[in-house]
């Protein structure tokens, strides 16, 4: 396969053809910050927070599903980036309502954790407080729309890689949701094999296994990507 | 050189955040000869005073008395800080803004929960009136600085206030602005 030579913030990179900027960069040890992506799962940017600017290029490009393309000057973190991520995810915190200190994922979630590193001490945008469900009919699974960022991680974990195709989005705006089968409720559903992978997949405390708490909530990613290198490549690797 | 007349105010929050001040043990005895605490729940000043250089606030902005306190901080006090998840973003104390109605939690909280004689209190002038839709401090003035968590560690409270207290531009990094 054709080899690609980009730069990324300065450093010299090569990258085969078909890789996308964001893989480019973590085989180059420069840090991205994403949400929507999964390893896994075949990416949609959703979220907009792998923006990265291109020298010549009047709009930002998401990392995550931009191929390289030879003789690309790439920035990833410039100051308008910075700027424009910590927008997007005070936008993703005013939406609906986060509470971190009584939320399942305290301290195991990706929305908190990029708060965190993008230094997003307060948000600007006027909170929406949306009136949105806990679906707590699945026997062992619950679904609280109010921790929900719609990066559709569940959504495709559950197509592509256990192939049941159970969740799905409903809706436009900020009326969008994740629903189960024909909007019916989740324990009702004769699609689901109760497999447990989109749980393991949500990045925030939206997904959860009954039972668990304030900050209980951890999962370990490892699994779908032991399960698709399994698949794809046919390497048993734990 | 004069000491930093600090004041802390507690709105509509847990006293958590308070709690978490106090855990600031021997620390506070170092605090105490650098400033003046001029108004705090922890001391007895009926009044908010003028010349405020520091305040700290824990609690969202969930009543009408808090929203006329929190106007006079503002006119009084050089740097606002919000102190706590609460006055930051809301909160536990925001989490019945959905029902965008008062009428709902206090039928809750006080006929259906309530053990013996259920009444919800109406004392004009004696138990203030709840808004209908909770705010963060910043939503309503502005605010300096931001320290999140709930509550927000004593560490956290002290790299804050020994940052300002010694005048520098204070900076919270890394774990230090984690929510919740
Ligand atoms: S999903 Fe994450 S960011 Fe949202 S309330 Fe829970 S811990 Fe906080
Ligand atoms: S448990 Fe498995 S089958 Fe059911 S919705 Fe989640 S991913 Fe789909
Ligand atoms: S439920 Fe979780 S994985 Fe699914 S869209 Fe919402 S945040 Fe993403
Ligand atoms: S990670 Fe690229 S758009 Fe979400």
């Amino acid at each position: 396969m054709a080899a690609k030579t980009l730069t990324i913030d300065g450093q010299m990179v090569g990258a085969a053809e078909d890789q996308t900027i964001l893989e480019a960069a973590r085989d180059a040890g420069i840090h991205i910050p994403t949400l929507c992506h999964l390893e896994g799962v075949q990416d949609v940017g959703a979220c907009r927070l792998c923006l990265v600017e291109v020298t010549g290029i009047n709009k930002l490009l998401p990392a995550c599903v931009t191929k390289v393309t030879e003789g690309w000057e790439v920035r990833t973190s410039s100051e308008r980036l910075q700027r424009y991520r910590r927008m997007v995810l005070e936008l993703l915190f005013a939406e609906r309502n986060h509470v971190c200190a009584v939320c399942v994922a305290n301290g195991h979630c990706e929305l908190q954790n990029l708060a965190v590193s993008l230094g997003m001490d307060h948000v600007r945008f006027d909170y929406q407080h949306p009136r949105l469900d806990v679906d707590l009919s699945h026997r062992l699974f619950g679904m609280d729309h109010n921790r929900c960022v719609l990066c559709t991680r569940c959504v495709r974990t559950c197509w592509y890689i256990e192939g049941a195709g159970t969740l799905n989005v409903a809706g436009r705006g900020e009326k969008s949701k994740i629903i189960t089968d024909l909007n019916a409720p989740w324990g009702d559903s004769t699609t689901c094999t109760s497999c447990g992978k989109c749980v393991m997949a949500c990045p925030t405390g939206a997904l959860f296994y009954r039972g668990v708490t304030v900050a209980e909530m951890e999962r370990d990613r490892g699994h779908l990507e032991y399960i698709v290198t399994a698949r794809e490549k046919k390497q048993w690797i734990v | 050189m004069d000491r930093l007349r600090l004041a802390t105010v507690w709105l509509g929050g847990c006293s958590g955040c308070h709690m978490s001040f106090l855990d600031l043990d021997e620390w506070l005895l170092e605090l105490a000869a650098r400033v003046e605490l001029v108004y705090s729940p922890i001391v007895d000043h009926k009044v908010y005073p003028d010349n405020v250089d520091l305040c700290l606030i824990e609690g969202a902005v969930a009543n009408h008395d808090n929203l006329e306190l929190v106007h006079r901080i503002r006119e009084r006090t050089r740097v606002l800080v919000s102190f706590g998840d609460c006055a930051v973003s809301g909160n536990v104390t925001a989490m019945r803004n959905p029902l965008r109605k008062t009428e709902p939690v206090l039928k809750r909280a006080y006929l259906e929960l309530a053990d013996v004689s259920p009444r919800i209190p109406a004392e004009p002038g004696i138990v203030p009136t709840l808004l209908d839709r909770v705010a963060a401090v910043h939503e309503i003035v502005p605010v300096e600085y931001y320290l999140p968590g709930c509550p927000p560690p004593a560490e956290r409270i002290r790299t804050l206030l020994s940052q300002l207290v010694e005048g520098r531009e204070p900076r919270l990094n890394g774990g230090l602005i984690k929510p919740g």
